[in-house]
């Protein structure tokens, strides 16, 4: 459709607004970015910076102000309906913990065929077929036997690849994955990540993918957008902004990660402080109360979403970091 | 419920307004300046409407509504308030050992609740007055017995809860008996929602016993209560309503009150 | 090996139902032996001599040990046979076999109406909690857990047979006159009854209903874009009847006997009533009868809902399973 420019998703001043006890919040607060085909965006914060919130917000879950166009469709234009099925058709969703987020009293079979006869209208024996080629294609041995099997009867790693195949159930060009990896092993985590990946590849999807880790993300994501206290604080291809990490909450991240040419025994740096409660951020920089760096403005203003050049790194900081090349 | 909030709202002040006139009723019966005595029986108003002489009428023998109906509330408020005690102190001292010890004793009382649950309630109630004689005593007890085992279910559910909290543990280091810990930690801390329990049992109560009128076995005839005056009326239904629709409204009245008040209670502690 | 085990816990479960049938039966027939009038002095009439007394106990057992005769009622109960009422020489399979009918009957519709109005109303006050029609609901509710069944079965008694002459006021019509005359005695003291127990079985159904609707799968449900409908009918509702389905077998073997003052106020032959009889009578054989049906009653209800929620929740199906 607009598929001229590669342009799949564009979302502008994104703001969710929820009551909360503490008065009204804004865990997503105008948040911006595109996104084209079949490439990857890696949303990267603590927990409680927006992320999940974020996602839902785009699927229309939750109210939202500002715009969201997907597929050239302005998503508050279109009625439920539509959106429904936008949602399971053309946009996938796995969830974080594959140990909840699926049904425990139906078999994996009806799950990953529900989105199919709902939204392809698909025959039975279509939709079965469709699921068995899906079992295998994420990975699950024998799929004939698991087609019957419920939930709790599978591994983590197989529930994450069943939560896989549900989203894959209708072909979508957007896949979004809020910490697909979170909930597994550490073995199984490498795994899941480079099914996910490689079917992106494949298919052609956008993905959305959302860590609290960087280093998760560092191999896959094509963009980076970093996020504190609802905002987006840092956005950039993920070479440039590896190459200079402008913010000092990136750096932190990035600082947080263990490695493995280091010393076993070097203590991980942390980032001192909370994270701000929505119901009483700071006026200036939402991270300033945390940063070394912090000076009087920081305190007294938001810092803007901005570019040092004409490059795509946006950053939102007063005092950017003097972008020195970052070891790896 | 969602239309009780944390403030009390003008239901929860009404219903504690009918409450203390019903309980007012019942303990200043004797001495409100009536015209007619309990039995006292009016030949010329044979289940007369309300209005003249008989402000809510008279039965069907004659007798004075209001004053059967003031005189009544005494019954009800006694067995609805006597027999979820009963069953509270029952359910406490055989609920709160068998969440304590466990083990074989656990298991016995918990059969035992399980046998007296399935056994039919009437033929217990039946028998009891039978043997007893239908008196208010009898149904108090009577009921409060077979109230006990649903109280120990819930006292057990309780007091497991606390068996493992730290507090327990610091008071058994600091050097308190089994019976002190019971009384002293565990025992405050869940009399909140088995005071909230024993409320919205009082509902029921005041029900049951009104049903045990329609089968003979509340207080015998002459003494009044709402129950039997609803189960005498049934006879004049068609041509003297107001014989059941007043202590039936004051039954109703009341049992919504007691269930308002045990509701709001209950949402207390489970808020906490 | 897995089938071995889960056998066992049938078989353990059916061993505890069983007791529970011997305890309660047990427990009738001791406390029955001690109500204070005797039987026999009704049996022989008036100006019985003592010999005549003696003589009918002595036909009847009635002078023998109340453990001895508890034991060889049990034998004969697993012969099949209940022995005869001692009031009216009938046998007491046959009183049970046409008063059950009525009982079973009054049972399905009330709980019919109460399913009815509870289903709906939990899953819409659940898919809609705290907005106003879940309020009017629970407000509604409310007033009607506060009514005592007989008190609304006379107030709809004054309002439909008395005042509209729509129903019959009281009597049961055998199904053999007719299916509607049937349905129309039975439709005010099934509504009287499910009027009042609809109100818990809502109450359970909302609360356990909002639970999973915050679950994980629900939101996935929704991200799979599944129609709101389909989401609470197909993947919410039936993680959340557990307590429901509890509350309704409570419900019902409660109503096995139990209905005894609406079958009163109705003149409902029901099995209520013939135990209230019985007993009033000093029917021993007939109330033994009576109990025995009801206690199994309430231990097959039990046993079906522990079934259901195997059926509910396949991670129940099985005890050792860790695929």
């Amino acid at each position: 459709m607009s598929g001229a420019d590669g342009l799949l998703l564009d979302i502008r001043d994104l703001t969710v607004e929820l009551r909360s006890p503490g008065g009204l919040i804004q865990p997503v607060d105008k948040v911006t970015f595109s996104l084209d085909r079949g490439k990857t965006l890696a949303v990267v914060g603590e927990s409680g910076s927006g992320k999940s919130m974020l996602c839902r917000a785009i699927l229309g879950l939750v109210p939202s102000r500002g715009s969201i166009v997907f597929n050239g469709h302005e998503a508050g234009r279109l009625s439920a309906g539509v959106m429904n099925r936008i949602r399971g058709r053309d946009i996938g969703v796995v969830l974080q913990n594959p140990l909840s987020s699926l049904n425990p009293v139906m078999t994996i079979a009806r799950q990953i065929m529900e989105p199919m006869r709902c939204h392809l209208k698909l025959s039975k024996r279509e939709s079965r077929e469709k699921t068995l080629n899906l079992l295998g294609a994420v990975g699950i041995p024998q799929p004939h036997e698991r087609m019957a099997c419920y939930p709790h009867q599978l591994s983590g790693g197989m529930r994450q690849r069943v939560a896989i195949a549900i989203a894959l159930a209708c072909d979508p060009q957007l896949l979004i994955a809020d910490e697909p990896t979170t909930a597994l092993d550490v073995t199984v985590q490498a795994e899941i990540l480079g099914l996910l990946s490689r079917l992106q590849r494949e298919r052609n999807m956008a993905l959305i993918l959302v860590s609290h880790d960087l280093g998760v993300v560092a191999g896959v994501a094509d963009d980076i957008a970093v996020m504190y206290a609802g905002r987006i604080v840092e956005l950039g291809p993920t070479g440039a902004l590896f190459a200079r990490m402008r913010m000092r909450y990136t750096r932190a991240l990035f600082d947080a990660i263990p490695r493995i040419d280091e010393p076993l025994q070097r203590r991980l740096p942390d980032i001192p402080g909370q994270p701000p409660d929505f119901s009483a951020l700071p006026v200036g920089c939402r991270f300033a109360p945390r940063c070394a760096s912090a000076g009087e403005i920081c305190h007294r203003e938001y810092p803007p979403l901005t570019a040092d050049n004409a490059d795509r790194h946006l950053f939102a900081c007063w005092f950017p970091c003097a972008g020195t090349e970052v070891g790896r | 419920m969602a239309d009780l909030g944390r403030k009390p709202g003008i239901t929860f002040y009404l219903a504690c307004g009918w409450l203390a006139l019903v309980v007012l009723c019942a303990l200043c019966a004797g001495v409100l300046p009536l015209h007619f005595t309990l039995d006292q029986i009016d030949s010329d108003h044979l289940a007369a409407g309300p209005g003249g002489a008989h402000l809510l009428g008279t039965d069907a023998m004659g007798r004075d509504l209001l004053v059967r109906l003031l005189f009544g509330s005494r019954v009800s408020l006694i067995v609805g308030s006597c027999a979820p005690l009963l069953g509270l102190v029952v359910g406490l001292l055989l609920g709160m050992p068998a969440a304590w010890c466990r083990g074989w004793s656990e298991r016995l009382i918990m059969t035992a609740t399980d046998v007296i649950l399935a056994f039919p309630a009437l033929i217990f109630l039946l028998v009891f007055t039978a043997i007893l004689g239908p008196k208010l005593i009898t149904i108090t007890l009577g009921l409060g017995l077979l109230l006990s085992p649903r109280f120990i279910r819930v006292v057990r559910a309780n007091t497991a809860r606390f068996r493992e909290r730290e507090f327990i543990l610091a008071a058994r280091i600091g050097g308190a008996g089994e019976v002190s810990i019971l009384l002293k930690e565990v025992l405050p801390n869940i009399m909140g929602p088995l005071l909230a329990y024993t409320l919205v049992v009082t509902g029921y109560v005041i029900v049951v016993e009104g049903g045990l009128a329609f089968l003979g076995l509340s207080v015998p005839s002459p003494a009044p209560s709402w129950g039997g005056m609803i189960a005498a009326g049934r006879d004049v239904l068609e041509e003297a309503p107001h014989v059941v629709i007043f202590p039936m409204a004051t039954m109703f009245l009341t049992v919504l009150a007691v269930n308002l008040l045990g509701d709001r209670l209950r949402g207390r502690y489970e808020r906490s | 090996m897995v089938f071995g085990r889960a056998a066992t816990v049938v078989w353990k479960k059916l061993l505890h139902l069983l007791l529970v049938v011997l305890a309660v039966t047990l427990l009738t027939f001791v406390m029955t032996d001690r109500l204070p009038a005797d039987i026999a002095a009704e049996i022989s009439g008036r100006g019985a001599t003592a010999a005549d007394l003696a003589e009918v106990r002595e036909r009847l057992g009635l002078n023998r040990p109340v453990l001895i005769r508890y034991a060889s009622w049990l034998g004969d109960v697993c012969l099949g046979r209940l022995g005869n009422s001692l009031a009216t020489e009938l046998p007491v399979k046959e009183s049970l076999r046409s008063h059950l009918p009525v009982t079973l009957e009054l049972l399905f519709l009330s709980q019919l109406f109460a399913l009815l109005l509870a289903l709906p109303a939990g899953i819409i006050t659940a898919w809609r909690a705290g907005s106003r029609l879940d309020r009017l609901t629970g407000t509604f509710a409310f007033a009607c857990a506060s009514l005592p069944n007989y008190v609304l079965a006379m107030g709809m008694v004054m309002l439909f047979s008395l005042k509209f002459k729509l129903l019959p006021a009281t009597g049961y019509t055998p199904l053999s006159a007719g299916l509607a005359a049937n349905l129309k005695g039975f439709l005010l003291p099934a509504l009287a009854i499910a009027l009042v127990e609809w109100v818990i079985l809502m109450r359970v159904l909302r609360t356990d209903l909002i639970a999973t609707l915050k679950e994980d799968y629900i939101l996935l449900a929704r991200c799979k874009g599944v129609p709101a409908w389909r989401i609470l009918l197909v993947h919410a509702l039936r993680p959340s009847l557990f307590t429901f389905i509890t509350v309704l077998g409570m419900q019902t073997a409660s109503l096995i006997g139990g209905a005894v003052i609406i079958e009163t106020i109705f003149a409902l032959p029901g099995i209520g009533r013939l135990l209230v009889n019985a007993i009033f009578a000093q029917d021993y054989p007939l109330i033994q009868g009576t109990v025995l049906l009801i206690t199994l009653a309430y231990v097959l209800i039990n046993f079906l809902v522990d079934l259901c929620y195997g059926l509910l929740d396949p991670r129940l199906r099985k005890v050792a399973d860790n695929g």
